[in-house]
């Protein structure tokens, strides 16, 4: 405050800021990284919710009655190979090859679309079965916890829509460019929270 | 000084590097998938150890593989960030089983509730 008219000049041998400083290349991806950690911890307190509660059946049905591990296996299939689909994308992203970025992106969205709808059926044969989320603390915890990771893949298709009509319009602009490594932190995040998906909820309970 | 070349060429792979978080994350999800399908006759607890070992193993290749978290990213925070969160997370799950769990053996059982009524009665 000594000198308010002078600020920052360098004086000879004097810094008075740090000139390297730490260069945040765009402050967008940390954010959503941090996005992302307060996600999992949306996902980390259904989990222990399903945790406590998942073995409460309430004379209903079990996982072991209910859960069809081989289309598990499909939709795991499908979201992995998403994922790595996603890679691709970003790697051509980074090589300037627009057309074959957006080709990648539209494989990633079919994957995407088919475990969603692998998840859209079984959530449908659920209900036909009468394995509703009323029907036990097992049941709610489990549509609460396999839903919200449904309602992610299907909002991170939306977006991946929305994107590939951006960069159709604009090209592969710096800001086309940060959005599509966001979305891809979000896509890998979402295979992430699968694997806890398939292992804790589906595997373990056949298993028990 | 092009930290931002060197920023942009390390933090988002190679085919390569994707490829080898792919076939890990493959050989990862089958075994456990396999275990269950082909109905592998080991001991519960062996099995269910090996679906959570490999379950851990493979969030961290997604991490490493596909997230590109490394130390030196964005200055250091997005790995502290994550070694944060994952605290509170190993925090809010062993917490929550370790109570829930244990709020039975806090409990009278119900029989001998039970048993105490009917003597009283």
């Amino acid at each position: 405050m000594a000198n308010p008219t002078h600020p920052a000049e360098p004086v000879d041998g004097f810094d008075f800021y740090v000139a390297e400083d730490e260069h945040h290349e765009p402050g967008t991806m940390l954010g959503f990284w941090m996005y992302l950690m307060s996600d999992s911890l949306i996902f980390g307190i259904l989990f222990a919710v399903y945790a406590v509660l998942g073995a409460n059946y309430a004379a209903g049905p079990a996982p072991s009655d209910l859960f069809e591990i081989e289309k598990i296996l499909l939709a795991t299939a499908f979201l992995l190979l998403s994922s790595i689909t996603y890679g691709f994308a970003v790697i051509t992203m980074q090589e300037g090859k627009q057309k074959a970025m957006m080709l990648w992106l539209i494989v990633t969205g079919v994957f995407g679309l088919g475990f969603l709808a692998m998840e859209v059926m079984e959530f449908m044969h659920l209900a036909h079965l009468g394995a509703v989320p009323g029907v036990s603390a097992f049941l709610s915890s489990f549509w609460f916890l396999v839903g919200t990771h449904g309602l992610h893949v299907a909002s991170g298709l939306v977006w991946l829509v929305v994107l590939l009509i951006q960069v159709q319009k604009h090209g592969l602009t710096p800001a086309n460019k940060r959005r599509i490594l966001c979305l891809s932190l979000f896509w890998h995040f979402l295979d992430l929270i699968w694997i806890g998906v398939f292992s804790f909820v589906y595997l373990t309970g056949v298993l028990l | 000084m092009s930290a931002e070349h060197h920023d942009t060429h390390e933090a988002h792979g190679s085919y390569r590097s994707y490829m080898i978080g792919f076939v890990l994350s493959v050989v990862l999800t089958a075994i456990p998938f396999w275990i269950v399908l082909a109905d592998v006759e080991i001991h519960l607890w062996l099995a269910l150890s090996i679906i959570f070992g490999l379950g851990a193993f493979q969030i961290m290749v997604h991490v490493f593989y596909f997230l590109h978290v490394t130390v030196k990213a964005e200055a250091g925070w997005q790995v502290m960030s994550l070694v944060f969160t994952g605290v509170l997370l190993l925090i809010v799950l062993v917490g929550s089983i370790w109570v829930m769990t244990h709020l039975n053996t806090n409990m009278m059982p119900q029989h001998e509730q039970m048993e105490m009524m009917r003597n009283a009665g």
